[in-house]
């Protein structure tokens, strides 16, 4: 098992998520990653004011992918969504207090994940205005 | 935290008795069993006595085993070791694509010194089809390989068999029998073996201490030179307490305990598939033993990592294994369960569970108590399976 080189903050969040499940009538999904590489990401978020106001995960993924998830939503909720599109990877590894070289890549995928709910939801407004 | 420790295919605990068999010899019966003097004599007496035992065990002569460093040495002076000294009867070897990285790596580099190295495919269940064995040698095989107890899926191979063609077809049968020494039946003569491999950390001996059956005759090049221990064939000072401590290990095991474990790992096996969507790795069915590791349990559930099912057990004391790809160093799921014919998302959500004689059934049915909250939290949490 690999989580011996996990730090406190990992395993904890990994243990005690607080943000697992889904935003109901989400204002916007991103889902990043395959269940064949084995890690698969679903973000959705809510949007109020042009912040995010709510924010979950599902992961299908080992230790590093669901800790990953954990912190980019506890980073993300309550940012404006600009600031909310430039958490990177080392934000969320930073947060975790470092990450195995090995297992980085589970990092780099929840910021995909979330840029792409903020794209889903952008579209979605974009959509709403030509319509009208 | 109280352990309950499920990773005996790893490694396992020494038994308190092996312990105490070995202490004197690291304490006043410290002399190099090469010494002519008295003290030298009574580490030789203990290092004979320690190779007929184990000689015994699997229907060997004393002067076939020789004493190394562990199942990784063994394996490696098997196969490289008969490689370059039977060379010029041919350059084909054949293997399994289940095998223990050291050989699967011993042939690869094998094949980077002018050896062809044919992987024969197993079955669903792991296991290696005879007559897929008899077409794959050649009149350049000078070699057969092969895992005996799979260390992941637990699928023990019909050796006998296997043997039997290896020594009608004239060419040398090497086992790897790391897993399933002490475990189930090994006799050299009866098996037709020519070489087979076996450790003392699975059994409850200590770490880093290992041996090779050769059949009297049979040539090997040795990989270390000095000073002509173990017949010339593995030089350096004997490691007498864990020799000593490898043959109290093996004194102990009997058949009584690989029949305990079978109940026990039927028991686990029964319990654990009642969790919805979860299916067992490796042959089922096994009754006795023979066909499946007694020790060995391997599952899959869907929508979940295996690592992350080890690392909530974990949290509740249990320890376990996977062949997930995200707790390998390659990032890639066992090349064992891919062998098997499982789908990489499968194989991820892999979880190995390896009892040993000491295992309670109050462990077992704490880990049952245990696991399926695990499975439905991480399925709750799984971005897969729409839970
Ligand atoms: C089947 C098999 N072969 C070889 C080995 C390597 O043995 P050792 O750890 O003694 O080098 C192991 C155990 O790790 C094993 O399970
Ligand atoms: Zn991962």
């Amino acid at each position: 098992m690999q989580h011996g080189q996990y730090t406190k903050k990992v395993l904890d969040y990994f243990k005690n998520p607080k943000h697992a499940g889904d935003v109901k009538n989400a204002s916007g999904v991103g889902q990043v990653g395959n269940p064949v590489c084995g890690d698969m990401m679903k973000i959705s978020i809510a949007v109020k004011d042009d912040r995010i106001s709510d924010i979950r995960f599902k992961t299908f993924g080992c230790v590093a992918a669901i800790g990953s998830t954990e912190a980019l939503c506890r980073i993300a909720k309550g940012k404006k969504l600009a600031d909310a599109k430039k958490i990177t990877s080392k934000d969320i590894a930073k947060e975790l207090g470092g990450l195995p070289g090995i297992k980085m890549h589970c990092s780099v995928l929840g910021a995909d994940g979330l840029k792409k709910a903020i794209d889903d939801y952008e579209k979605k407004q974009r959509g709403k205005k030509t319509r009208k | 935290m109280r352990t309950i420790y499920l990773d005996n295919g790893a490694t396992t605990k020494i038994d308190p008795k092996v312990l105490e068999a070995m202490q004197p010899y690291m304490t006043e019966k410290y002399g190099n069993a090469s010494s002519t003097h008295h003290k030298g004599q009574e580490a030789k007496i203990a290092l004979e006595d320690a190779r007929s035992l184990i000689a015994k065990s699997i229907n060997a002569k004393p002067e076939e085993i020789i004493f190394t460093s562990g199942g990784t040495e063994s394996n490696n002076l098997a196969i490289k070791g008969l490689a370059f000294a039977n060379s010029r009867k041919g350059k084909h070897i054949i293997t399994t694509n289940i095998e223990h990285d050291c050989v699967l790596n011993a042939c690869k580099w094998l094949e980077t010194q002018g050896f062809k190295v044919t992987n024969i495919n197993v079955d669903k269940e792991g296991f290696i089809d005879p007559a897929k064995l008899e077409k794959a040698i050649t009149k350049d095989t000078i070699l057969v390989s092969m895992i005996h107890g799979n260390n992941e899926i637990g699928t023990i191979q019909d050796i006998k068999s296997l043997g039997e063609i290896c020594r009608r077809k004239g060419v040398f049968f090497h086992i790897d029998a790391c897993q399933s020494y002490t475990k189930t039946e090994i006799d050299v003569r009866k098996h037709n073996l020519d070489l087979v491999t076996i450790n003392s950390h699975k059994i409850h001996g200590p770490k880093g201490v290992g041996a090779l059956y050769i059949r009297k005759g049979i040539n090997i090049t040795p990989l270390a030179h000095g000073g002509g221990h173990e017949q010339n064939l593995r030089s350096g000072t004997e490691n007498v307490p864990s020799i000593v401590g490898f043959a109290k290990a093996v004194r102990i095991a009997d058949k009584g305990h690989a029949r305990q474990m079978v109940k026990m790992r039927d028991y686990l096996i029964e319990k654990v598939l009642k969790i919805p969507e979860t299916y067992l790795n490796g042959p089922s069915g096994d009754k006795n033993g023979d066909r499946r590791l007694c020790n060995n349990a391997n599952f899959r559930f869907s929508y979940v990592e295996g690592e992350a099912i080890g690392g909530y057990l974990d949290a509740k004391g249990i320890c376990s294994s996977t062949g997930s790809a995200c707790s390998s160093r390659s990032l890639e799921p066992s090349h064992v369960l891919m062998a098997i014919g499982l789908k990489p998302e499968e194989a991820h959500g892999s979880l190995r569970l390896t009892i040993s004689r000491f295992t309670t059934k109050e462990e077992v049915d704490y880990v049952l108590s245990v696991l399926p909250g695990v499975i439905k939290k991480l399925r709750a949490i799984s971005s897969l399976g729409g839970f």
